[in-house]
């Protein structure tokens, strides 16, 4: 038994040789830190090494009896991904069944417009947002009221879009939505034209019209292509952070905290290592049971 | 409806007639929904037009309301400002490297294990694979306090080193490579074996050749990724010097929400921009495969 394992050992020395690059420092950056901070999260620690104390499940209690802000962030972060997520799913698939019969040119157009914010990172659109929202000399405002949306929807005041709590995470969301729509388009336009031609051809003669065919035959042959986005994307919108930080700091009254940003301000600025942890233990749960259920249904398309 | 009587009465079968008819509408809806598109392209283009826009305009005109859509007056000042009074050609250096190096270290772990993980058969293998896997599905602010602390050990805050060495291990360009492996048939590969060709050899003139779009493709996200991020360069530069240059032009937001200086802010994200702008453009359909072939088998 232990010598059938050697051998094979033995026999793979090539592939150990080809991911020990790769796995080396996995270990050190990644595996060794996850375990690293799954203990810390039993642990009060500062700055200070030698204070480093165990104190047990507390900080957890405290993280979900006691903290008067991550409740909020926990709660805000699943809207995030509740909106943003199926949003983009949506307006991609809309898009993408749209454009996929356009001219290659025209396609490449709203490809590039699509895949533009993706490329153009988040810090850059938080900032550029930040000047389109504000109250006093926004963009969004002026367009608002050129629409006569201001009077229908504010009495004619000039909008806070930042500053207000029911309009805040609404304005932070579009923002992540906007860069969440180029990778899903063209995962989408892609996955379209992977469906054989001829099942449309067989449909029409059948007497489907186009309605028909996009339940019938689209949507489940993207299927695959769907969950594959909805993971990305999950998983993407769970870290959102960039927009939080640059354009409310989890204002107003903690109508925009998230995880991710709680992390951050109590774990790195803060310096509280062990209750930063323990939120970020907190995080891990909440994404592995999301991504547990996602694998479930992506597993087949992977084996 | 009169075109529906009107067929009626020319005799022609009612399924015909619903097919008609739903063309008709089906092309009315098309062009609404067209509209729609398009509508929807140009909100996501605007902000980067406004920014640029934006990066003309002195104070004044910045916060003037209603706004001026293109500036009577545009300047140059903001631009001056930023590239001579900020060290912003160091940060566009600094970022250089680390997305560089992130796409560099990318590229040679994702090959040689992408290499493993679809080609051979060893002991440990589906579960170093998964153990991948998983990571590219968790989000890397989980261990970041960690890693924070690990770095103020070895003390490499304001260091590329530090920067670069949790991003050498590329899960997405692991992932991708190995999909892409598996397309390779392994007869070619049993047939160099059989010429005698040694494991290094085969990898060097069989394996690297033939995965060129895949490399292609890593290299260019992992550049992405490492231009992009946001978070770990934010913990790890405490020197002004240090900072890549999405961090050091969202510190020229940053100081302070009342009175930011819109114009320098403005340009700086556009400089921001462009380096990342210009390597989309160039390598766009590197980008559509690298999108893809992670996630339809090929």
């Amino acid at each position: 038994m232990l010598q059938r394992f050697a051998a094979s050992v033995w026999k793979g020395r090539w592939a150990y040789f080809f991911i020990a690059p790769a796995m080396i420092p996995f270990a050190i950056f990644t595996v060794y830190p996850l375990a690293q901070g799954l203990l810390l999260s039993f642990y009060k620690a500062g700055v200070n090494r030698d204070k480093w104390t165990y104190i047990g499940i507390k900080n957890y209690t405290n993280l979900l009896t006691r903290d008067p802000v991550f409740p909020t962030a926990i709660k805000n972060t699943f809207l995030f991904v509740l909106g943003v997520v199926p949003a983009a799913m949506v307006i991609c698939l809309f898009v993408a069944v749209l454009i996929y019969p356009l001219s290659q040119r025209k396609q490449t157009f709203f490809r590039a417009a699509f895949y533009m914010p993706v490329v153009s990172a988040g810090v850059v659109l938080a900032m550029v947002w930040v000047y389109i929202y504000s109250q006093e000399y926004g963009l969004l405002n002026y367009l608002f009221e050129s629409l006569g949306l201001l009077d229908l929807l504010n009495d004619g005041e000039k909008i806070g879009w930042l500053a207000q709590t029911n309009t805040a995470l609404l304005s932070l969301a579009i923002v992540v939505l906007s860069w969440s729509l180029g990778q899903p388009l063209i995962l989408f336009l892609a996955g379209l034209g992977a469906i054989p031609e001829p099942l449309y051809d067989a449909a029409k003669i059948d007497g489907a019209n186009s309605w028909q065919s996009f339940w019938k035959i689209t949507l489940p042959l993207l299927r695959p292509t769907m969950l594959f986005v909805l993971v990305v994307l999950t998983i993407a919108v769970f870290q959102v952070f960039v927009v939080v930080q640059l354009m409310t700091l989890g204002g107003p009254a903690n109508a925009t905290q998230t995880i991710v940003y709680r992390i951050w301000v109590t774990g790195i600025v803060g310096s509280k290592f062990g209750y930063g942890s323990a939120m970020a233990v907190v995080l891990l749960s909440i994404v592995s049971v999301v991504a547990i259920v996602q694998f479930k249904l992506l597993d087949r398309q992977l084996t | 409806m009169a075109a529906t009587a009107y067929e009626a009465q020319k005799g022609m079968l009612p399924g015909d007639q619903m097919l008609r008819r739903r063309y008709l509408v089906g092309r009315w809806l098309r062009y609404l929904a067209l509209a729609i598109v398009v509508v929807l392209a140009l909100v996501l283009l605007i902000p980067i037009i406004w920014m640029l826009l934006g990066s003309f305009k002195i104070q004044r005109v910045a916060l003037a309301y209603p706004p001026e859509l293109i500036p009577s007056n545009p300047v140059l000042d903001n631009w001056e400002r930023l590239l001579i009074g900020r060290p912003s050609m160091r940060w566009l250096f600094n970022s250089l490297v680390v997305a560089g190096g992130i796409a560099i270290f990318g590229v040679i772990t994702s090959t040689f294990a992408g290499y493993a993980f679809g080609k051979k058969d060893f002991p440990g293998r589906t579960i170093f694979f998964w153990m991948i896997l998983m990571t590219m599905m968790l989000p890397r602010q989980i261990y970041i306090i960690p890693l924070f602390v690990l770095m103020k050990s070895l003390g490499w805050f304001n260091s590329y080193q530090g920067m670069i060495a949790p991003y050498i291990v590329y899960p997405f360009g692991v992932f991708l490579m190995r999909q892409y492996m598996q397309s390779i048939p392994d007869e070619l590969l049993e047939a160099a074996k059989m010429d005698g060709a040694s494991e290094l050899q085969l990898f060097r003139h069989m394996i690297v050749p033939l995965s060129r779009p895949a490399i292609g493709a890593i290299a260019i996200f992992a550049f992405m990724a490492g231009w992009n991020d946001y978070l770990w360069q934010l913990v790890l530069a405490t020197d002004e010097l240090w900072l890549t240059l999405p961090v050091g032009v969202a510190k020229l937001t940053a100081s302070g929400v009342g009175s930011i200086d819109i114009g320098v802010s403005m340009a700086g994200a556009t400089f921001a921009v462009v380096p990342m702008l210009l390597i989309f453009l160039l390598f766009q359909n590197y980008f559509i495969k690298g999108i893809t072939v992670g996630a339809l088998k090929g």
